[in-house]
């Protein structure tokens, strides 16, 4: 293979595109000037810096800008952690049917009564498979989700007299998890992994007091693992008087095979974006749903969807009801990602229970393909029975100067995109792999395949590994010049480059 | 199970190679006691035309209604553009750009949209989004605790859409300091200044205020900022229809150290309020301090310009516990929405349509008052909303029957303010057509006339 | 790894030096410029009459992917930072003993200066760590 010519520039900024008087989205059709009757002292003078430019040159511009990324549906895309599973185009379709994109969040409860009805079913069928009593879908992430969940560890705590002070988290947890904890006036104390790459019991013991509001679990783990002592620590954790909080961050591990509820979880979020398929869309958005004890259910976000019981009042119609007051509070406006509710729902509703436990089997049958194929040619940290994910690391790689940046990088030259890398922080140099249920297996064998030529070019010719990618539309950027000084926005060339450089030396703001 | 390419004698293949007798016995390590037996209580699965059909019988379930209905979630066109690239799957179904090298597209847009972003709210940075314009406030809030190390006021205008100040106190609940006053309004409408002047002291944190506010009056974000500048607190502007600031004078300009909204305005449809898109801008000495994430421009090993995630040691997967946020994702597709809708409109297209909507929203004000007798509760400058009072009885159902729905019942939504029952918040955008115009006004003025 | 003989040593990689006047500059070691990769940011503390304590973090150190604080090897007032370094934080990687300085300090107590290491036990340091 030889170095693939690449185009020296790809696709400029939209604004060096920018023509003069050209227009792709006008309210009127002759595009014609429209001047606001309002005092001009309330006025801005122009929108500097926006281009001009007409419909089809901005089509054109974002197809192109499309096709320089690598994505679900064009590659498979092993991310681990992040569940990147086929997204069924039906669930886009029926998110954009006028009934559910078209309808206004203050449009009175007897017009939207579908949309009522979707919510109050994907709460009843997430509480179902969490094993929880019921189900908020108002948390717009999953980061979003734990800090409801935390909000209403505090809350619950608070009634029994005293928020507590900490938060227990595994070493190999999400840093959403602490962050969460920490904006909730909540210390975090890490709990060691131990060589199985579980965490024990004996060592959440150990860490118990008085003190301790809560322990928050990813289950499985980040390394893909079960934690086999839940049972037993969740119970020493409520007999210390603590919640446990679930992330449910991997439950595509566990549909329909083992239920967080019975495992002890109180509270837990899903992601929607992982577990039930809807699009990751470069970053977002998603969805946190987050399910709770019957007993805690005072505490979710308000308003929660009510049944009117008398027949005086239009019995069977559902509504809001924000008289709450035990309530967190609101986490976001209105009643959450709607759009994503929709494709959740409809995928489930595709799937069927059975169809989600088999997804499960699939995804977990697929990632130990993967170790089988891997193993002994990578270095496995932990040898603990995998479920969805599997963990590597580039131990054996590192005796020929190769680290896990480079095997990342070069198998990119290979189509694929990378495994999550460097996560997590428990495992040095870690390769994670998740590659759900929904490649095959020939895409599976090519795929190790690749890892396996990978790890022999680590050792026959290791400089290729630095070198790559090769055939991807840029080569490796410089991250540190991006830190070090900061571009943000596109600027005309004309203006004065010294204008990011003073910035620069600005300190940091202390304020008083 | 259609998603799933695993044959009979794939999975028998697969197990062999893995070593594992059955499928079950990948499950071992799950301990026995807490294995699921019975199977999860939830319907059959469906075929396509079947979850269609369901779907499509759930979906005329909810009746789309002209609107007049804003506060925070706006009845906007969408190009068909818009919904074309976002149904681009490279686009969809990627995720956080970590390998900058095949994840260009997501990048460069992030870095559009920030640039857009930044010339609409006159300020140096903005990120690459944040869930929603509530969100986006308490974040603000929390920025604002973090460079006022010590202060613990935090202001809030009573004219701050209800539902961002309730977000704010959801997420200030156990932070360990901020404690929310609250600014009352003048009766034009704006935000008390003189009462504002003399809440403050070395003390406040922040003073925030919508731009327009929730009750469409355009405040004077200048005049409120500088009084926050002389105690050197942090002024933060929150606006829930973006597009008035295609209009209005930037934040920025108005001296604000913190501007948020709502970006729904800007390509999203309603959907029945989410997804839409927080957008976060603030000054460059400030960046640090900042949530969320952020792409910025580098040259690759080769000198060609190319674009990757930066000063991510802010953000939680780096400090954990001491970030900036707890925010891991932005709102990526939303994102893509809005750099879209403002490619297509640009420089020209954005200010005429937010001028449409300006003089709409004035046309059918005037209309309301000579026809309807209605006059506007407050007097200070408005966009596209406006607050009337209603006239008695259930003249608002008759309109709803006549397929329009009239505005926002803030006696509804403000059942702790009296002065707030029998008001009527009205919303115009280029979106309601004359017939929903004289429908609006015959309802309104018929009830009169009865 | 260059460890100068003129300078004495903490634990957490810095560097002390005993300036004529008796203030002490401190910086980070060679060692740690080296572990952190290149640095992209650094935030100083404040200049002013508040004296820090010794192993409090009172800087901090960022690389792309990394985040560090860096410890007040003795108690004492900040008496000047490095202004140039949040424009050219690579000074750190290049001349962590020169340019790459951090702040001068007003010593509080000399007899901290007995705690800090010295280049030679600071040699045994690394090679424990290595």
């Amino acid at each position: 293979m030889s170095l693939t010519e690449r185009k020296p520039e790809l696709e400029a900024p939209i604004f060096e595109k920018s023509g003069v008087g050209r227009v792709g989205y006008h309210p009127s059709a002759a595009a014609d000037a429209c001047e606001p009757r309002l005092d001009a002292s309330l006025l801005r003078d122009d929108l500097d810096g926006f281009p001009e430019l007409s419909e089809p040159e901005v089509l054109r511009h974002y197809t192109r800008l499309s096709s320089l990324n690598f994505s679900a549906v064009t590659n498979f895309y092993p991310l681990g952690s992040c569940t990147m599973k086929y997204n069924p185009i039906v669930n886009d379709r029926m998110a954009s049917l006028p009934g559910f994109c078209g309808i206004h969040p203050y449009a009175p409860t007897e017009t939207v009564q579908g949309a009522l009805e979707l919510i109050r079913d994907l709460e009843h069928w997430l509480a179902e498979i969490s094993g929880l009593g019921a189900v908020s879908l108002q948390p717009a992430a999953g980061a979003q989700g734990e800090l409801t969940g935390i909000k209403i560890i505090r809350r619950w705590h608070l009634a029994q007299g005293n928020a507590r002070s900490k938060i227990l988290i595994p070493e190999s947890a999400h840093g959403t998890n602490p962050a969460s904890a920490a904006l909730s006036g909540y210390d975090a104390v890490v709990i060691p992994t131990d060589e199985r790459g579980l965490m024990s019991a004996d060592s959440v013991k150990a860490l118990l007091d008085d003190e301790v509001a809560a322990l928050m679990v990813t289950n499985p783990s980040t390394l893909g693992l079960f934690e086999v002592e839940i049972a037993e620590i969740a119970k020493a954790v409520h007999d210390a008087g603590a919640l446990v909080y679930m992330d449910g961050a991997n439950m595509n591990a566990l549909m329909g095979k083992a239920k967080p509820g019975d495992m002890g979880a109180d509270i837990l979020q899903f992601n929607l974006h992982k577990t039930f398929s809807t699009p990751h869309g470069g970053g977002g958005p998603g969805a946190g749903p987050v399910a709770v004890r019957r007993d805690l259910e005072k505490y979710l976000p308000g308003p929660r969807i009510a049944e009117k019981a008398s027949a005086a009042e239009k019995q069977g119609l559902l509504y809001w009801d924000a008289d709450r007051p035990d309530s967190v509070g609101k986490v976001r406006s209105f009643y959450g990602n709607f759009g994503i509710l929709v494709r959740a729902y409809t995928y489930m509703l595709a799937c069927g229970g059975d169809g989600l436990t088999e997804i499960t089997e699939k995804a977990v049958l697929a990632a130990n393909y993967i170790r089988a194929g891997l193993v002994g040619r990578y270095h496995l940290p932990y040898d603990t029975a995998s479920l969805h994910e599997v963990v590597f690391t580039d131990k054996v790689q590192n005796a020929h100067g190769i680290k896990t940046l480079d095997i990342a990088k070069r198998l990119l030259d290979y189509g694929f995109h990378a495994p999550t890398i460097y996560f997590p922080l428990v495992v040095a140099g870690a390769i994670m792999i998740e590659p759900t249920e929904s490649e095959s297996v020939e895409t599976l064998d090519a795929f190790i395949d690749a890892m396996l030529r990978i790890a022999d070019e680590a050792e026959n010719d290791p400089q290729r590994l630095h070198d790559a990618p090769e055939t991807t539309p840029l080569a490796r950027l410089d991250e540190t010049r991006a830190a070090r000084h900061p571009v943000l926005t596109w600027k005309r060339a004309s203006e004065d480059i010294d204008d990011e450089r003073d910035s620069q030396s600005a300190q940091p703001e202390k304020g008083a | 199970m259609r998603y799933i390419p695993h044959s009979t004698s794939d999975v028998e293949r697969m197990l062999e190679t893995t070593g594992v007798a059955s499928v079950a016995d990948l499950f071992a390590s799950i301990p026995e006691s807490l294995r699921e037996t019975a199977g999860l209580a939830l319907p059959d699965g469906l075929g396509e035309q079947e979850v269609v059909a369901r779907l499509e019988a759930l979906a005329r379930r909810n009746r789309v209604l002209g609107t007049f209905q804003g506060a925070g979630s706006y009845n906007h066109f969408v190009p068909s553009v818009v919904h074309q690239v976002l149904s681009r799957s490279e686009l969809a179904t990627a995720y956080t750009p970590y390998q900058p090298e095949v994840s260009q597209g997501t990048l460069q847009i992030c870095f559009e949209f920030q640039t857009y972003i930044s010339i609409l709210m006159g300020l140096d940075v903005a990120n690459a989004s944040m869930y929603d314009g509530a969100s986006a406030l308490a974040e603000a809030v929390l920025m604002s605790l973090r460079i006022g190390r010590k202060r613990s006021r935090i202001l809030i205008s009573d004219g701050v859409h209800p539902e961002y100040a309730a977000v704010v106190e959801t997420y200030l609940d156990g932070f360990g300091r901020g404690v929310i006053e609250r600014i009352p309004l003048g009766p034009d409408g704006r935000t008390d200044l003189g009462k504002l002047e003399k809440m403050m002291d070395g003390d406040v944190a922040c003073v925030c205020l919508g731009y327009p506010n929730f009750f469409g009056v355009i405040e004077d974000l200048a005049a409120a900022s500088a009084i926050a500048a002389k105690h050197k607190a942090i002024a933060v502007s929150a606006t829930s229809e973006m597009l008035a600031l295609a209009l209005l004078k930037s934040p920025g300009d108005c001296g604000v150290d913190i501007a948020v909204a709502e970006g729904q305005s800007l390509g999203l449809p309603m959907s029945y309020g989410g997804p839409g898109v927080g957008l976060f801008a603030t000054k460059r000495e400030h960046v640090r301090q900042m949530p969320g994430r952020l792409v910025g421009e580098t040259v690759d090993d080769e000198g060609r310009r190319g674009y990757v995630l930066t000063l991510a040691t802010r953000e939680q997967h780096i400090r954990r516990e001491k970030a900036t946020s707890n925010i891991c994702t932005n709102q990526g597709l939303a994102a893509v929405a809005a750099t879209v809708f403002l490619g297509l409109a640009g420089r020209r297209g954005l200010r005429a349509l937010a001028a449409v909507n300006a003089n709409r929203a004035e046309e059918v004000a005037s209309r309301l008052e000579s026809e309807a007798g209605l006059r506007r509760v407050f007097s200070g400058p408005v966009f596209n909303e406006f607050v009337v009072d209603e006239p008695g009885g259930d003249w608002f159902a008759d309109a709803v029957e006549h397929g329009v729905v009239p505005g926002v019942r803030l006696g509804e939504m403000f059942p702790d303010r009296p002065e707030m029952a029998g008001r009527l918040l009205v919303t115009v955008t280029e979106c309601n057509t004359t017939d929903q115009i004289d429908t609006l006004v015959r309802s309104l003025a018929a009830r009169r006339a009865a | 790894m260059e460890i100068p003989s003129n300078l004495r040593y903490t634990k957490e990689h810095e560097w002390v030096r005993v300036e004529e006047d008796g203030t002490v500059t401190v910086g980070i070691t060679d060692y740690a410029q080296e572990q952190l990769g290149d640095i992209v940011y650094v935030e100083l503390p404040e200049v002013g009459d508040d004296p820090v304590s010794k192993d409090e973090p009172f800087a901090v150190v960022e690389s792309v992917k990394a985040v560090s604080d860096v410890y007040a090897p003795v108690t004492g007032k900040v008496k000047e930072v490095n202004d140039e370094l949040p424009n050219s934080p690579e000074a750190m990687n290049q001349e962590p003993y020169g340019d790459g300085w951090l702040v001068i300090m007003e010593l509080e107590h000399s007899s901290e200066l007995e705690d800090l290491l010295s280049p030679e036990d600071y040699q045994t340091l690394l090679n424990e760590v290595a």
